[in-house]
């Protein structure tokens, strides 16, 4: 519950335990200005996840002068930003979003930076290519935000690699224990068993996945299965990607508004606004596959009357958020966006010291998926 | 289980029937016989009594899945469907095992006389066996509660395609009482057993709702118009001095109304016919409510039925001393009926009247009268109509008022269950009670898709309490209710009790202060 108005504190973590009254909440205030000041390197400000001793960002969602940007999804990559700093492999990601004019410098994996005080690292988050946990290390205190993460090995981003520290920031998407994904490898059998029987069917194959991502997996899962055409939109950003010297699978651009006779019974790979278009409805002997966590449940799959659903995500499942927060054997965990309040509970019946905050992130994704069942990620 | 997974996710994946269809006849090429007749029994209500307690089986399934039973909640009230939830929440398979879905029904079937702790071996070992869709369709024949994705239409269409044999045909072979163990699959859909049972109902012939000018049926007189009553349509069977009654759902109700069998048993002949189930007082039509107070008792006591007596209002005769008189026209089939029914004199079986007048403009009068009589509106069928097997157009049209209105403000939603869980789509509504609000109504339909979502954001941002899975909004999004009856109820807060409830439409021009008034909605109720 969200009674408490923030809009008049800039200074303020909040937590799930209820409503106050204005004075208990002017109490809370104080001692939590108090903790801070003492130890904490984080604070949750309006606009975003802030460093204190190291005045800098992360992922915000309002402009700052410096934002450390964990992925390029549009929830944690915003517009404004007088400096970003990410992976390299984000830095193509964010200009073909953001505008090439942005001020953004990249740096790799594990490559140690300090920042007015503040040693600074990133690490692999496996949520999509590029995509960093920020380590962040200030007088023997370390804390980790994760941004989006995933456990499982997709073949395509780096894997996600767990790092110790006090505090960790996790997201938790999937954070309820229907969610559980297939291994990798038989997800990518799922997805080929679809297009091989599509394909003595007569069917074009459509998949229906985020362009960031989603989009190259499919590609990476279907590679050698036949021409792989995509969306101009997630051409764009495939170039991003090869440009930072990523391998992707050969594929072909494809403008649905132009000629679509030519991809009869081929694979064909679009991002999720286009499910509902007449565009995709021009896709001649069309089959349709949703790529989602959101998969999982037979009410989402159903909903939608796609001819396939498929529960493949960049966010960790059940188990994988679990076992993430247990090995970085941190004392505290934030819980950001998704299942907030069911897993932060969870976790403190876990005897772990776990908060929810709130923060914007997962607002566009999130609510996009729920909505409209659930197909970006 | 592998063919019937097959079909339920195929049926899941599409909504074009089409596909529905062809989906069943690839399991009809593919599945055992014994697992085809499983089909058709969990299709028409034969699925056995549940053997095992959904309690129970959601304990064993967070003892295994090791997780506290709230948590379990929150997952069910995500997923929407309890033999759904356990599937997801359970480990995977340690070594998967494929049996037909006849064997796994036979294996359930024995449970019935299992201890506890066999019972719960038994699905214990199950679980460790099934993977995915398979886990998820054991829970639900566990369970004693699985509805496929496909309408009976589609399905016997499916069968009789495939089978070259005329839908109606097959709709009357597998509607009724047979039973697995003494039944083929070949034989059953080809009408083997039709004649020996006694029981046999015929399906109901539908109208559909009239959506021409009236100019455009012709000339009145070629038109035989009733009311449409408001009750529970039946049919009335008496064969060999055995009464039967079925209801539209296709359930036995024949012990729910005691004098209406009495009166039967002691007519002269044997017959089916088709008529409305009502409360009648003093020649007079009751509201729907006061029937309502007579169903799913396991008793009926004497002053039940002296407080609520139940006749029947008939309509249409389909068989007389077992000839199928579906064939002739409604003109004869009329005639026979008021022939039966005058030889039979009984207070509370009577015919329904037709309504005579000279022109159509005369008919829309007694239409918009037809309320206060308790009925609905009106029936128009084609005096020379056979009774047709389900819905067709053209013969029959039911021609009904205008449903009431009201204007009230969203202030519960709750999550759908099953393809509705991802979004808020159950709604309570309120109106004003001076300065205060009241509950009114609960609504599910008549929203779009893009409106369903724009309303559950509107819920996720504007959420103010938090009650397990409903959540209060800010009195704020008004909507035009319909209803197509309201009576006086002390079970709701209100004090009144509204029938079909349904949204008309999403009144974006209209702010809260707006909404009606219960003392005034109070005074559309008819005695």
């Amino acid at each position: 519950m969200w009674k408490c108005d923030y809009e008049d504190s800039a200074l303020k973590i909040f937590s799930s335990h209820s409503c106050f009254t204005h004075h208990a909440s002017l109490v809370l205030r104080f001692w939590q200005h108090f903790r801070i000041s003492l130890y904490a390197m984080l604070q949750f400000k309006r606009e975003g996840i802030y460093c204190t001793p190291g005045n800098f960002y992360i992922d915000p969602w309002r402009p700052v002068d410096a934002a450390i940007i964990t992925h390029g999804h549009s929830d944690h990559a915003r517009p404004g930003m007088k400096k970003y700093l990410c992976h390299h492999s984000t830095v193509p990601v964010l200009k073909a979003r953001l505008g090439s004019e942005i001020n953004v410098q990249g740096i790799a994996y594990n490559q140690p930076l300090s920042l007015n005080g503040v040693k600074i690292s990133l690490h692999p988050a496996g949520h999509i290519i590029g995509s960093a946990q920020i380590r962040m290390e200030y007088k023997g205190r370390v804390v980790v935000a994760s941004g989006d993460y995933k456990t499982q090995d997709d073949g395509l981003s780096t894997p996600f690699e767990s790092v110790r520290c006090h505090e960790f920031i996790s997201e938790s998407t999937f954070g309820l224990p229907i969610y559980n994904w297939l291994p990798v490898a038989q997800q990518n059998e799922q997805l080929r068993n679809w297009v091989l029987q599509n394909q003595s069917q007569g069917k074009t194959s459509v998949f229906v996945g985020y362009s960031l991502g989603k989009a190259q997996r499919i590609m990476k899962a279907l590679e050698g299965m036949g021409q792989l055409n995509v969306h101009y939109s997630i051409g764009k950003l495939n170039r991003a990607y090869e440009s930072a010297g990523i391998l992707l699978p050969a594929y072909t651009e494809l403008d649905l508004r132009e000629d679509v006779k030519k991809i009869d019974q081929s694979i064909v790979i679009v991002p999720p606004s286009l499910l509902d278009s007449n565009i995709i409805r021009k896709i001649p002997n069309m089959a349709n596959a949703l790529c989602s966590g959101w998969m999982q449940v037979r009410g989402a799959r159903r909903w939608r009357s796609a001819d396939a659903g498929f529960a493949i995500s960049d966010h960790a499942d059940w188990n994988g958020l679990l076992q993430a927060i247990k090995n970085t054997g941190a004392e505290k965990i934030y819980i950001t966006h998704g299942q907030t309040a069911v897993f932060s509970k969870y976790l403190r019946e876990l005897a772990l010291d776990a908060e929810e905050v709130k923060t914007e992130f997962g607002t566009e994704d999130e609510t996009v998926e729920q909505n409209t069942n659930a197909v970006a990620e | 289980m592998k063919a019937f997974a097959t079909l339920v996710n195929a049926l899941d994946s599409t909504n074009k029937t089409g596909l529905k269809t062809e989906a069943v006849i690839q399991f009809l090429k593919e599945a055992d016989d014994n697992d085809k007749l499983w089909l058709l029994a969990l299709f028409t209500g034969k699925r056995p009594k549940r053997n095992i307690n959904t309690a129970l089986l959601k304990t064993w399934a967070m003892e295994i899945a090791n997780i506290p039973e709230w948590l379990f909640q929150e997952s069910y009230s995500s997923v929407g469907d309890l033999g759904e939830t356990i599937s997801l929440v359970l480990p995977p398979p340690l070594n998967q095992k494929e049996a037909s879905l006849s064997a796994w029904m036979e294996e359930i079937i024995q449970l019935k006389r299992a201890t506890e702790e066999e019972k719960k071996e038994f699905v214990l070992k199950a679980w460790a066996s099934l993977a995915g869709t398979s886990r998820f369709i054991f829970n639900k024949l566990l369970g004693g509660s699985f509805r496929l994705g496909i309408s009976s239409k589609t399905l016997i269409q499916a069968l009789s395609k495939h089978y070259k044999i005329d839908p109606s045909v097959i709709t009357h072979s597998i509607m009724g009482n047979w039973d697995i163990q003494n039944v083929t699959f070949d034989k059953l859909v080809q009408g083997a057993y039709t004649d020996t049972r006694i029981s046999q109902p015929y399906p109901f012939c539908l109208a559909y709702a009239l959506e021409k000018e009236l100019e455009d049926l012709g000339e009145v007189k070629e038109w035989q118009a009733e009311y449409k009553w408001d009750g529970i349509r039946g049919q009335f069977i008496k064969r060999n001095d055995q009464v039967f009654i079925w209801s539209r759902g296709e359930e036995l109700v024949t012990d729910q109304f005691p004098e209406v069998k009495n009166t039967l048993l002691q007519w002269k002949g044997n017959f089916v016919i088709d008529g409305e189930l009502l409360v009648v007082k003093n020649n007079t039509v009751a509201n729907f409510s006061e029937l309502q107070k007579r169903l799913n008792r396991k008793t009926i006591t004497k002053k039940m039925m002296e407080e609520y007596p139940v006749a029947v209002y008939a309509y249409d005769l389909l068989e007389y001393e077992g000839e199928d008189w579906r064939y002739y026209e409604l003109k004869q089939r009329r005639k026979k009926l008021e022939e039966l029914i005058s030889e039979n004199v009984v207070a509370n079986i009577t015919i329904s009247p037709i309504i005579h007048t000279e022109n159509w403009k005369e008919m829309e009068r007694m239409r918009e009268n037809a309320r206060l009589l308790n009925s609905e509106g009106l029936m128009l069928k084609s005096l020379s109509s056979p009774y047709h097997t389900g819905r067709k157009k053209g013969d029959w049209w039911k021609w009904k008022i205008d449903p009431l209105t009201i204007d009230a403000v969203l202030i519960y939603a709750q999550k759908g269950s099953g393809r509705r869980s991802a979004f808020y789509t159950d709604y309570t509504f309120a109106v004003k009670k001076g300065e205060e609000l009241v509950t009114i109504a609960k609504a599910y339909s008549g929203l779009t898709n893009n409106e369903i979502q724009e309303i559950s954001r509107f819920v996720n941002k504007h959420a103010i309490e938090k009650f397990g899975p409903v959540r209060t909004v800010k009195p704020e999004l008004v909507f035009e209710i319909a209803f197509e009856g309201i009576s006086f109820s002390n079970r709701h807060k209100s004090g009144v009790a509204l029938r079909f409830p349904r949204i008309l439409r999403w009144r974006k021009d209209k702010t809260v202060s707006e909404i009606d008034d219960i003392e005034n909605i109070k005074k559309l109720i008819k005695p």
